[in-house]
């Protein structure tokens, strides 16, 4: 596809380098010369210096042949301008970044006027995000196929876990356990495991499972799932809104500390239910006072990185909390990893990830058959999920006789509503869905697995 | 430095001049030449060692432009050394020094000779010669990148310093899809040349060499007399296209996207068919008794002018004994040389304009010190570090000028010889003037003075910088 993104920072970035790989053409539009010289630098784009909304500018960039344009600068205003005129004049589908909870309550409205594909709001994507993996405290991270009815879960085995030093026929064999481990992440390297594969201590491993097998396994394994009951959020922003009002009605207690006194009176309008306290989320005592540790999550997400960092080290170390840290500053990820901090997320990684799961089944309406795409371990491993709407050489043979690529594994099949877990014996049919998971990158077709 | 990144470009070169290499064997076939051997036998080496190197995947391949910068100039000393071999043991070359010359100044599309009777070259000796020019002119890293799937966002890096100009943009958002582009419309204008070249009369042969040294803006001939000896036809044909060939790519990509209205407005081809046109007029003025004719006056004018500002180097007059006038009207034109983004050397007219349009401000910040004025190009502001870039290559250049002609002076010929020797092999046009001629050449020099103007043949076809890299210890450092 032809797409053209307007403003080069960390979304535009991270969105142009993906989908530059995916196979796509793409453009980038800034003010800053510098910025557009160094993404296209990088990444095999063109770049042109401008305002993204005006029309000459957008005509250098070959709107009137583009399939697609993604407005991701700073201003929400010029986002939805840039867009409103890439329409008229390239007819094209648009994606907005508009993120001011003003135009968030009118965004349908919105949306339906401006011909907008897909708004997304950065801080409720977060959100979202943040109450999907509370709902899986022992997962890393959760990403869900099949609308839902299938879960990859990412999660680390503990020090002195019965998995420890155990092949993977033990899962099944031993813990009757019906899931699937697709990518084993021990230090730098990535495994694609078989079954004859030793677990150890401290491996990052991704299951694949139904939500409620994928909770049976964590408990056989020791790890806790009770159900969180109570949450505190340090930080008062705009995603805490959110993921409180997502909380809330599923009977979480919600604790937010934030310190400006008008923004507290502004939630407790906002959020009756919620538990807001006016204070500093740094100050020991205070955080002592509110049950930190009794406390059953923890999200640190105020706006500077080292606080985030820290209260969510210090959150670990005095309770059993699940803790949640936002890290705005992409760059130093493997340092954060090596850090024992739970789950770690990127604000700006996720709004690229949705921007691109959008444009992945878009890509599906024409020519390829990819459901969503997810990236398990930067650049490394993918999960893709293929929709299986014609007859193929797959289809019908038993898996253990189909010549698949090294690297490569099938993680799951769903067909009408149901998730298999699938083993040797079992077949691809036409109507499922099919996650594949591997190291290799650039699959369009599912036929495109086999050797 | 990455150099397993760097090691295995190199033998994707070496593979792509093997199959470079087959053509002048084939040519060796039809005419039943027994120096088709040497062709082939190189070509199988350059095969083997390619093949042989590319078998270890690179390490890493983590790229910037350092790695850009010196594996473009590794490729083309590596193509030169390699396209020599054949020449040289072919036995029609009285050194292997001479034969890398002619190889140089083939890749390059600089088109100056040492040798003095080219008709007795052997038919795949003329081809190759003529056909180097042709892979030199649009550039070989330009084809790797335009058929193999490169992986990585480097090769950006790589047509920068391989492509002519002040600036290098993409076409389309992909280098390999701006790459492949560019080859489309070269290979087409080629074909289109040979085609009305064959009208005009000339055998299939001359007709496919004299296209790819016009193509390439190169100037090797297949006739002593260079282009003298053709129809009046077949010279105006080659005319137009050396003028074609000289306009930045851009403006036939406009055409071809269907925006002539654009195309027409390219400022820097504006200035270049401008600048044709005046010193076409003038040199017609000049030479206007010594012809029968004004017609025939205008024929050669436009012609030489064609030949030297495209750097291409083919006459079809001996300009050498032109009046003075005339004839420093062409050194100037050496300089200017082609537009950015085309297959020609020199300056480039988009330099020249910057740079003159550089001076108009510096005036008007004399007369008002305080006012703020930026200066445009094509519609655009031109940056402060695209205008860092150009004044630091002018410096560069006359540097190398400077020390380039001290050099060959050593071989205590004339001043305008010296002079214009280096003139036309850094910017890569062939002939000078006086004892490098359009009917003379460059046997007159040493083999010392002939390493010289080898490097400035290079450094003027890859615009100096990446040649000068080499030259830089800390760019070989590990890290």
């Amino acid at each position: 596809m032809q797409i053209i993104i307007v403003g080069c920072g960390n979304v535009g970035t991270t969105i142009a380098q993906q989908l530059s790989k995916e196979g796509h053409n793409i453009t980038v539009i800034d003010m800053d010369g510098h910025k557009v010289e160094a993404v296209a630098n990088h990444y095999d784009v063109m770049g042109i210096v401008g305002n993204g909304a005006s029309f000459s500018v957008q005509n250098e960039a070959g709107i009137e042949k583009a399939d697609l344009m993604i407005a991701v600068t700073a201003s929400d205003e010029l986002n939805m301008l840039s867009c409103l005129i890439a329409k008229k004049a390239g007819d094209c589908s648009t994606i907005a970044r508009v993120r001011n909870p003003l135009y968030n309550k009118e965004i349908a409205f919105i949306k339906e006027e401006l011909g907008l594909s897909m708004v997304i709001n950065p801080e409720y994507a977060a959100a979202c995000e943040i109450a999907r993996l509370l709902k899986f405290p022992s997962a890393i991270k959760v990403d869900t196929f099949a609308k839902g009815r299938m879960e990859l879960l990412k999660c680390k085995i503990n020090e002195g876990s019965i998995l420890h030093g155990r092949p993977l026929t033990y899962l099944s064999s031993g813990l009757h356990c019906d899931v699937l481990i697709c990518t084993v992440q021990r230090g730098d390297e990535v495994f694609i495991p078989d079954g004859n594969f030793e677990l150890r201590e401290k491996d990052v491993i991704s299951v694949v499972a139904s939500p409620k097998k994928a909770n049976e396994f964590f408990r056989k394994i020791g790890m806790a799932t009770n159900r969180i009951k109570s949450c505190m959020i340090i930080g008062g922003g705009e995603t805490t809104y959110y993921l409180a009002q997502q909380l809330l009605p599923m009977g979480i207690e919600i604790k937010i500390i934030e310190q400006n006194k008008e923004r507290c009176n502004e939630l407790s309008e906002l959020l009756p239910q919620a538990l807001v306290i006016h204070g500093d989320g740094t100050d020991r005592n205070l955080l002592y006072e509110e049950g930190l540790p009794r406390i059953h999550a923890f999200v640190s997400w105020t706006s500077m990185d080292e606080e985030n960092i820290m209260l969510s080290l210090f959150a670990k170390s005095v309770s059993k909390a699940k803790t949640i840290t936002k890290v705005h500053r992409i760059d130093y990820d493997e340092i954060i990893e090596n850090l024992d901090l739970g789950s770690v997320l990127y604000p700006k990684n996720i709004t690229a990830e949705y921007i691109l799961q959008y444009v992945r089944a878009r890509q599906n309406s024409i020519g390829s058959n990819i459901e969503t795409l997810y990236q398990l371990i930067e650049d490394k491993v993918e999960a893709l999920e293929f929709r299986v709407s014609k007859q193929s050489k797959l289809v019908g043979v038993p898996l253990k006789e189909l010549r698949l690529k090294e690297n490569l594994l099938i993680a799951g099949i769903n067909r009408k509503r149901m998730s298999i877990t699938p083993g040797g014996q079992d077949t691809i049919e036409v109507g499922d869905t099919v996650v594949v998971v591997t190291t290799n990158q650039g699959f369009h077709d599912l036929e495109d697995i086999l050797r | 430095m990455n150099y397993s990144i760097i090691r295995y470009i190199l033998c994707r070169v070496l593979e792509f001049q093997a199959l470079f290499l087959a053509l002048p064997c084939l040519a060796a076939l039809i005419y039943g030449e027994r120096e088709g051997w040497a062709y082939f036998l190189v070509l199988v080496v350059c095969l083997a060692v390619g093949e042989a190197g590319r078998l270890k995947k690179p390490k890493s391949t983590v790229f910037y432009a350092r790695e850009g910068f010196v594996a473009v100039s590794l490729s083309w000393i590596i193509l030169s050394i390699t396209g020599a071999l054949p020449l040289f043991l072919s036995g029609e070359f009285a050194s292997y020094t001479d034969a890398l010359f002619e190889t140089i100044s083939g890749l390059t599309t600089t088109g100056a000779s040492i040798l003095s009777d080219v008709e007795a070259l052997s038919k795949c000796n003329l081809f190759w010669r003529s056909f180097t020019h042709w892979i030199g002119g649009m550039g070989v890293l330009v084809l790797i990148l335009a058929v193999l799937p490169l992986a990585g966002g480097y090769n950006m890096y790589l047509m920068r310093a391989e492509s002519p100009g002040p600036t290098v943009g993409k076409l389309v958002p992909r280098v390999r899809h701006t790459a492949r582009i560019l080859y489309e419309m070269y290979i087409f204008m080629t074909v289109i040349q040979i085609i009305l070249l064959l009208i005009t009369g000339m055998s299939p042969f001359e007709a496919m060499t004299l296209s790819f040294g016009t193509a390439g803006t190169g100037g090797f001939g297949v006739l002593n007399s260079s282009i003298g000896s053709y129809s009046v036809a077949s010279q105006a044909v080659i005319t137009i296209f050396m003028i074609l060939f000289g306009i930045n790519f851009n403006v036939y990509y406009l055409l071809r996207v269907k925006k002539p209205m654009e195309a027409c407005k390219h400022e820097e081809m504006r200035y270049y068919l401008g600048i044709i046109m005046i010193a076409v007029i003038l040199i017609t003025v000049n030479i206007r008794d010594s012809f029968s004719s004004l017609m025939e006056a205008f024929h050669h004018a436009a012609f030489q002018v064609a030949s030297i500002i495209t750097t291409t180097g083919y006459s079809t007059a001996d300009f050498n004994l032109w009046p003075e006038f005339s004839r420093f009207i062409l050194v100037l034109l050496m300089f200017v040389g082609a537009c950015a983004g085309s297959t020609g050397g020199g300056i480039k007219v988009s330099r020249v304009i910057i740079m003159m349009k550089l001076v108009k401000n510096e005036l008007s910040y004399l007369i008002h010190p305080k006012r703020v004025r930026q200066i445009h190009f094509e519609q655009h502001v031109v940056t402060k570090e695209v205008l860092r870039s150009i004044s630091v290559f002018f410096i560069a250049y006359a540097l190398i000028y400077g020390a380039s002609v001290l050099l060959i002076s050593l071989d205590n010929l004339d001043f305008t010889t010296n002079f214009t020797a280096v003139a036309a092999t850094l910017n890569n046009i062939g002939p000078g003037l006086e004892q490098v001629g359009p009917v003379n050449n460059f046997s007159v020099f040493s083999q010392p003075a002939k390493i010289v103007l080898m490097f400035d043949m290079l450094a003027g076809r890859l615009e100096l910088f990446p040649l000068l890299l080499l030259f830089t210890p800390s760019t070989w450092k590990r890290s």
